[in-house]
């Protein structure tokens, strides 16, 4: 399940900020890919839903599709390269990412 | 003597407070420096006189994450330590501060090592005034069961949510036996109800606790405490009122003052000197000296405005304490003096310190730093140290 992201909205005054480190679950505030330098490219027609990508993500960004194969959530992929590196149908490539 | 006086230990008169706030669980390690404290708990929670959980755990530094994850349901902690286990414990101690959670600690104040000793002073917990807790210091047994009791209901305060660390010397009055009135259970309840937070572990609102800040953020939660510290003082007074309403014992919220009215040198000090200090003033006044006891019950928050208030009446005092910050002076003095700043007064002030590793501070050392604070016009020395056992030089 891709995560929710709900833009942070700075606080003005302290009385806006929560009165303790608490507060709702369930979102994130920011997206996190900047590290990024190679890019999992999955290649849908060679993956056969093995799952082993999905099951050894560091991050958790690999999901699964309706039939049984992955896409990759680049707002979170770190690149890695875990992925294409267990992937034993050559399915993920490693694109070298243009800034 | 009614129904209710028990004649107890300090450790005794601590556990039947803490039962008294119906805790639903006591996480403790076990062994020294620990005092008899959970022992006398797990005894109620055997004897069925104590419904709570009596988590055993292997250390100092667990038994605080311990009581940092009871809080974090919105259930109640209770735990106890002393001297080398509270500094164990210091790294869960700003945690839980941070976090807001209000648990209670009764400490033991005892010496540090080395040398080894297992005797009092107060250099334990004075080293860790900056953790983010509140600190209340205890003259008898029986003003430390009241500030168990007392302790929940300011630390659970949604003003303050702030943990509360209840110290009394250790040996001095841990280990000795003095006659106690034992509150009402009915009574308890009524002053400190059911303990109720909106920020919890739950399913059914599911929130991120401790969470991360970066830099843009962090700091307004360190001044979130520092204001949350500064507001319970309105709430340890009103509640010093409320209780001693309903129970007849009032403590004078932050600090006690014993005949200053008309005095000419005050003796400030915390903790149970403060017994031995009252029977000197009462003597040296037959004699015809006027001193007076500014008795310091919080360290944090502290008492700016009494310590004031006392400097305006009175223009020598004597900062008493079992501390020091070594290459320096007593943390209290320095923070006494640091209250006076700005208030451009002619003042003399000086820090005795003494009573390490449970060296007992005398009568006769009591009397003599009267009778030095009242001859001396100016002082060589900012720090002397009393109950001197040989020569010391000097420097």
């Amino acid at each position: 399940m891709r995560p929710k992201v709900r833009k942070y909205i700075r606080p003005k005054k302290i009385s806006e900020y929560p009165n303790t480190p608490a507060y709702e679950s369930g979102h994130l505030v920011s997206i996190n890919a900047g590290w990024r330098t190679f890019i999992p490219i999955v290649d849908s027609k060679k993956c056969i839903g093995c799952l082993q990508c999905y099951l050894l993500c560091p991050d958790g960004v690999i999901g699964r599709t309706e039939e049984d194969k992955v896409n990759i959530d680049y707002d979170y992929c770190k690149g890695c390269g875990i992925c294409a590196q267990v992937c034993k149908f050559n399915a993920i490539e490693m694109k070298k990412e243009d800034k | 003597m009614t129904n209710n006086t028990r004649f107890v230990s300090g450790d005794e008169a601590i556990a039947m407070g803490a039962r008294l706030a119906r805790p639903n669980v006591i996480s403790a390690y076990p062994i020294t420096p620990q005092t008899i404290v959970v022992e006398r708990l797990s005894d109620y929670i055997e004897n069925k006189s104590l419904d709570a959980e009596f988590l055993h755990v292997e250390s100092e530094h667990t038994a605080m994450a311990a009581a940092m994850g009871v809080s974090s349901i919105g259930a109640r902690a209770f735990t106890a330590t002393s001297s080398q286990g509270l500094l164990h414990m210091a790294e869960c101690l700003h945690y839980a501060s941070g976090a807001r959670f209000p648990i209670v600690m009764m400490n033991a104040n005892r010496s540090l090592a080395v040398p080894w000793s297992i005797y009092g002073d107060q250099r334990d917990s004075l080293g860790l005034l900056d953790s983010g807790w509140i600190q209340v210091y205890c003259e008898d047994a029986q003003e430390a069961l009241d500030m168990i009791i007392q302790a929940y209901k300011i630390a659970e305060n949604p003003e303050v949510l702030t943990p509360f660390m209840v110290n009394i010397d250790g040996f001095v009055l841990t280990h000795t036996y003095e006659p106690i009135e034992l509150p009402e259970q009915e009574l308890v309840d009524g002053f400190l109800p059911k303990y109720e937070t909106l920020n919890k572990m739950s399913f059914e609102e599911p929130k991120s606790l401790c969470f991360s800040t970066s830099p843009e953020d962090n700091q307004e939660f360190k001044y979130m405490q520092d204001m949350a510290i500064l507001k319970s003082i309105d709430v340890i007074e009103k509640t010093d009122r409320e209780y001693g309403d309903i129970f007849g014992r009032y403590y004078y919220g932050m600090t006690e003052n014993y005949k200053c009215e008309d005095a000419d040198a005050v003796i400030v000090t915390l903790g149970s000197v403060c017994g031995t200090v009252r029977t000197v003033i009462d003597q040296m006044r037959d004699e015809g000296y006027k001193v007076g006891l500014l008795k310091i019950r919080y360290m944090r928050p502290f008492p700016i405005e009494d310590i004031r208030d006392i400097a305006l009446k009175v223009s020598n005092l004597g900062v008493l304490e079992k501390n020091i910050s070594f290459g320096y002076e007593g943390t209290v003095y320095t923070n006494v003096n640091s209250a006076l700043s700005g208030l451009d007064l002619k003042i003399k002030t000086k820090n005795y310190v003494g009573g390490f590793g449970g060296r007992d501070i005398s009568k006769e050392d009591i009397r003599e730093i009267y009778i030095d604070m009242i001859e001396n016009e100016s002082f060589n020395n900012r720090v002397e140290y009393i109950g001197k056992e040989c020569e010391y030089n000097e420097l």
